[in-house]
């Protein structure tokens, strides 16, 4: 480890050790933290990035090793006496309160008191002047869940950033906001930052870590790689030092799959003038055999919306859809599965996966549920299933009685695709598949999306991130506001420069 | 071993059970009399068949993340309405007359678990408030049924369903055999029990892969109507009698209870009818242990409720882990010094 100008670090873990049944997570892992730094986690999905946090936040007792804070070895029991301490958390799923209000959220557990009962106007005023200072326009007697999840996600940094944090602990806080909140969020990392707080910061997107962070750490399977200085490391360099020896799989993907034009195959779908009040104006798009059709926009824009209606999952208010010429009607997804079509949501966690329920469970729901539960597949038959897919795409653990919810994001995803998969779709609905998802993983679903596509089905991808959009799709619909604004063709020439300007100026440049 | 999901809820089963032999010692002796098995163990089983059957279909509706509360009424209907049909027959003795007081009494069942059904389903009203109406209207309408009375039936068929034997065996205990395996060879045998731990487990989810959650969640509370029915019909013909006011009285509480023991979350999902036929079991011992070793009455409610308080911390993990690591704490010497000044300790 390369020495740091005398400064004493105020987090130090030596020797960490962490085992779950079958997995070792964490295997004699050491780290330190400054004050003053933003210090990146790097790694792959399954790294050991959140056990890791979740080891110094006191959720998980270690197995080995020990915590120093401030030059004192310390014994943190949990995540309340961690933040008494001066640790605070910010966790990759939101884990507020949905149903209670967004101030009532930010001061849960320390209530400003007066006489012993709560304080409710004294907390309301507090959380609007927090709230103000981040400039966030939310209204702080409105309950949490009536704010996106990039919203809420910036309400759990108000609280942690509130409990007078020396070490702010941040797991994946960006990979569900958008780019302004992005930047509103690094103003205020940067704000801290400048006040001494340490920051931990976890994140898949390698520009962002560049942009805001000082210094990083990298774990590789349980294990630390190295720490190093920001500028120690090229992109490239610290791609290759998260995945080991995967690299080479990954550089040759843009080459060979890249688009190719599918004009004259015949339409798989086409919906026209299909919306739903409140939610997407009237839009055309058609989809063909083999055609994969990305959809741009920002946060909020509608397209998820749009992709809702060809799946059944919210009923159109108006419009039609055709399939292969006949007009269908698609009130629920159990209609729309009937027609070969698949959805996988951006939510894995609350409209994917069931997370107490196995990963073979995962995995066979869908096909048994079009199969009605009076025709079970037999459990060797799950078990064949599940294997062979657990193998193709690698999912890890390899163990198909794992429970979901104890995967890492990035193989919850794998898990979702694979339910999918299994159903032989025709058309395959993908929203944000690789959000949250470490590189390696992302590129193996990207190049399975280009191989499917090949293979004659028809996807519909949607993403964030323009440069996978444009690697994978034929042509890229672009929605602002709602509405579906144009219908790019990707002939080589489309950048996301080009898309970026349609989505700013609401018409195709 | 101990990961299993049944350990607990069997452990304390088998204590509560031993504990019974420091009082009676011949708590386990079975005899055979005129043909027949008696013994504590038989009474157990052979009182607690109606809960057994109740909370099985209550594990169901639980799987769902549902509950149902009217299963006390409904067992009050259905040995009233039962009772009443014998009652009022020109021959309560004859076969068809016990026929069609059963059928009329499951049919009934039938017709409040669809109530239940469609109002938790199709309509979409909270679980607990839509079986709430049925659990406080279905006691007054088992009472308008009796009259406010007790019926009282002389009906030799009658009396076989929940008093007679065969082979040896309470019929009772036997049915409820019965009903326990098919149940598990429905669930398991067939995709059933997959959907319905999805629906309970994550219903929007469930959705979204394509499941009918609608068909599924009606289908459980028909279902639990149905097994109230039948141990209403065990009851009243147990005692020859249907008490409107009584019968099945805090049933559908010991029923939730017995699911929770036997390790279903109330929150819906994975559920175990293993595990909630060894929680009705630990029930039904603790009702006769408290008549066997003389506790005062008044006070058997508060020795249930402590019983039931150490099932649940002892199945808790997060309380087992917490009593783990208090009992290893004075060995492990490794970087100790808690963090806050006060020593104390939050959170776990
Ligand atoms: N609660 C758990 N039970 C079992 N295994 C777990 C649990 N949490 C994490 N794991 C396993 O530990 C490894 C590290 O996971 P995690 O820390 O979530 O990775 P990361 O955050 O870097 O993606 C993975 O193999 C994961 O499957
Ligand atoms: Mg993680």
């Amino acid at each position: 480890m390369p020495a740091h100008p005398a400064r004493q670090p105020v987090l130090e873990a030596h020797a960490i050790r962490k085992e779950f049944p079958g997995v070792v997570a964490l295997d004699g892992v050491d780290f330190r933290l400054f004050p003053g730094d933003v210090h990146a986690l790097m790694g792959e999905n399954g790294a050991g990035k959140s056990t890791l946090i979740k080891v110094l936040t006191g959720v998980y007792a270690s197995d080995g090793g020990e915590i120093v804070l401030n030059g004192r070895p310390v014994r943190i029991t949990g995540p309340l006496q961690a933040q008494r301490a001066g640790i605070s958390t910010v966790y990759q799923e939101v884990n507020l309160c949905p149903n209670l209000s967004v101030a009532e959220n930010i001061f849960i557990g320390r209530e400003p008191r007066r006489l012993g009962l709560v304080h409710w106007s004294e907390l309301r005023t507090r959380a609007a002047r927090l709230v103000a200072s981040l400039d966030l326009d939310v209204d702080v007697s409105a309950p949490l869940n009536s704010y996106s999840i990039a919203i809420q996600q910036l309400v759990a940094i108000v609280r942690a950033v509130d409990v007078s944090a020396k070490v702010l602990i941040l797991d994946e806080p960006t990979s569900s906001l958008d780019r302004d909140e992005v930047r509103q969020l690094f103003t205020v990392l940067r704000r801290l930052r400048d006040q001494g707080v340490a920051i931990l910061f976890v994140s898949h997107f390698l520009e962002q870590i560049y942009e805001i962070c000082d210094r990083m750490t990298i774990l590789r399977d349980g294990r630390v790689e190295g720490e190093y200085a920001i500028g120690e490391l090229s992109q490239a360099d610290l791609v290759a030092r998260m995945i080991g020896g995967e690299l080479a799989g990954l550089e040759d993907l843009s080459g060979r799959h890249g688009p190719h034009a599918e004009a004259d195959a015949a339409p798989f779908l086409r919906a026209e003038g299909l919306a739903r009040s409140g939610a997407v104006e009237p839009y055309d798009l058609t989809i063909r055999a083999g055609e994969v059709v990305g959809l741009a926009g920002l946060l909020g824009s509608g397209r998820t919306e749009a992709a809702r209606l060809l799946f059944g999952a919210d009923r159109s208010t108006e419009g039609s859809v055709r399939i292969e010429d006949a007009v269908v009607t698609l009130p629920t997804p159990r209609a729309a599965i009937s027609y070969g079509i698949a959805f996988c949501s951006e939510d894995r966690k609350t409209e994917g996966l069931v997370g107490e329920l196995t990963v073979r469970e995962n995995i066979v729901l869908a096909l048994q549920a079009a199969r009605g539960w009076l025709r079970p597949l037999s459990r060797a038959r799950q078990d064949e299933i599940a294997l062979r897919w657990i193998r193709s795409l690698d999912v890890r653990p390899d163990d198909p009685e794992t429970l979901v919810r104890n995967l890492s994001g990035g193989n919850q995803q794998k898990v979702l695709l694979a339910r999918w998969l299994i159903t032989d779709p025709r058309l395959l609905i993908l929203d944000e598949p690789t959000r949250g998802i470490d590189i390696g993983a992302k590129a193996e679903i990207q190049k399975l999306v280009a191989e499917l596509a090949q293979d004659g089905m028809s996807v519909l991808f949607i993403s964030a991130e323009l440069e996978e959009v444009l690697r994978l799709s034929h042509r890229v619909g672009v929605l602002r506001d709602r509405r579906l604004v144009a219908e790019l063709p990707n002939d080589g020439s489309l950048t996301p420069e080009r898309i970026m300007a349609t989505i700013a100026s609401g018409a195709p440049s | 071993m101990t990961k299993h999901r049944l350990f607990w809820p069997a452990v304390v089963l088998a204590a509560l059970l031993l504990a019974n032999v420091v009082f009676t010692p011949d708590f386990f002796a079975i005899r055979i009399k005129d043909g027949h098995l008696y013994g504590s163990l038989i009474d157990i089983l052979h009182f607690g068949a109606p809960l057994i059957l109740v909370a099985l279909g209550m594990t169901l509706v639980i799987a769902t993340s549902g509950i149902d509360l009217s299963v006390g009424s409904t067992v009050a209907i259905a040995g009233a309405l039962a009772c009443l049909h014998i009652s009022g027959a020109a021959d309560p003795a004859s076969p068809a007359t016990v026929l069609g007081a059963v059928a009329l009494a499951l049919g009934v069942a039938l017709v409040l678990g669809a109530v239940n059904g469609v109002l938790v389903a199709r309509v979409g009203v909270q679980p607990i408030i839509a079986t709430l109406i049925l659990m406080v209207a279905g006691r007054g309408v088992a009472q308008l049924v009796t009259d406010g009375q007790i019926v009282t039936v002389t009906s030799e068929p009658y009396k076989l369903i929940g008093g007679g034997y065969w082979l040896t065996m309470p019929f009772a205990i036997l049915f409820a055999a019965a009903v326990v395996l098919l149940t598990s060879l429905l669930t398991r045998r067939t995709a059933l029990g997959l959907l319905l731990e999805s629906v309970g487990g994550n219903p929007v989810a469930s959705r979204l892969a394509g499941i009918r959650a609608t068909g599924l969640i009606g289908l459980v509370y028909l279902f639990s109507a149905l097994c109230a029915g039948v141990a209403g019909l065990m009851i009243s013909s147990n005692v020859s009698s249907a008490d409107g006011n009584n019968a099945g009285l805090w049933i559908e509480l010991d029923a939730i209870l017995a699911v929770v023991l036997g390790g279903t979350s109330l929150t819906g999902g994975r559920f175990s009818l293993g595990g909630t036929v060894i929680g009705a079991l630990i029930i039904q011992t603790l009702s006769t242990t408290v008549y066997t070793i003389g506790i005062p009455p008044e006070t058997t409610l508060v020795f249930k409720a402590f019983v039931v308080i150490a099932v649940c911390l002892i199945q808790s993990p997060a309380f087992r882990a917490k009593a783990a690591r208090r009992r290893a704490r004075p060995g492990r010497g490794t970087a100790s010094r808690p963090l806050t000044p006060e020593n104390t300790e939050v959170g776990a």
